[in-house]
């Protein structure tokens, strides 16, 4: 396994990612305890997106990778997003 | 692919008779993971429909939830992501104990998440929740199917962790037998990227069950 290829992510690293994981679970958990309303969907929704973010760039390595990885996993999202959307615009006119 | 080059040279350089293609082989994994990620989100889709169809019954079912074991839950499976990239770190060092650590680690919270699985749901059965149940049939059509996709979403999920059990068992073993080393890894890593896939679903199942309300 040559050097330039494997990067050897620190253990320090790992546990900084932890805590900002941990941190963003606990402001999810305090945000949706207010009453917003559908606001709190739109808040939890972002939470958990930003900590999808940090596991896949940190935990399942993205940043370091060949970036055909990260390209795949947006399109991956998109296509989801784009269904999504399909799906509701359906709903919505019915 | 200058990656393959390098590899093959690796090959005939000293394992000249074992044919091994990491790269291939995580892209495979990745793959897979694309897979499961559309498995995954269509489950979502069709909540998300029937969330829509049926405010009020999802905003009452996930006041039934227990929002500390969700947390509980949560956060364990955040520290079991850590800790299997420690170990993948580990072994990548060559430390072979402090890999089986962390792998052990990883193993004996994916344990712990299942069992506090076992009385969430066995709290929820005992109080009348469950498929089929007459509670759920009372409550109307809107609660029923909440509580399927709770059923269905969570028990897809708990699978998953029960599969990544079985994994880590075959990789721990390995690494025993000295089979996984600090040259030959990609089984970890593989394994690795599996567990972070169980909790990347459980960062978007936790809110949409257990805090939206």
């Amino acid at each position: 396994m040559n050097q330039e290829k494997h990067h050897i992510s620190s253990y320090t690293s790992h546990v900084i990612v932890l805590f900002a994981l941990l941190a963003l679970t606990a402001a999810s958990v305090a945000v949706t305890q207010l009453e917003m309303g559908n606001f709190n969907i739109i808040v939890a929704m972002i939470l958990a997106g930003i900590k999808a973010t940090i596991v896949l760039s940190w935990f399942m390595h993205l940043r370091f990778d060949n970036k055909i990885y990260a390209i795949f996993t947006a399109a991956v999202f998109v296509l989801f997003l784009l269904v999504l959307f399909v799906t509701f615009f359906d709903y919505s006119y019915r | 692919m200058i990656i393959n080059k390098n590899n093959m040279e690796k090959h005939t350089e000293n394992v000249s008779h074992v044919h091994r293609d990491d790269e291939g082989d995580k892209m495979g994994m990745w793959l897979f993971i694309f897979t499961e990620l559309l498995l995954f989100g269509m489950l979502f889709l069709i909540y998300a429909v029937y969330r829509y169809q049926n405010p009020l019954a999802f905003q009452l079912g996930g006041q039934e939830l227990d929002v500390f074991i969700g947390t509980f839950n949560t956060v364990i499976l955040l520290i079991s992501s850590a800790t299997v990239a420690m170990s993948i770190t580990a072994i990548q060092r060559g430390n072979k104990k402090m890999a089986l650590g962390f792998l052990s680690i990883t193993m004996i919270i994916a344990v712990v998440f299942l069992v506090n699985k076992y009385f969430e749901w066995g709290a929820k059965i005992e109080y009348g929740f469950y498929p089929g149940s007459e509670l759920l049939h009372e409550l109307g059509h809107g609660t029923t199917l909440f509580f399927g996709l709770y059923y269905v979403m969570s028990g897809i999920h708990a699978l998953h962790i029960l599969i990544g059990i079985g994994l880590f068992i075959y990789v721990f073993m390995q690494i025993r037998k000295e089979k996984i080393h600090s040259t030959d890894y990609v089984w970890l890593e593989n394994t690795g990227l599996y567990w972070h896939l169980v909790d990347l679903i459980w960062i978007f199942l936790f809110p949409l069950f257990y805090l939206i309300h």
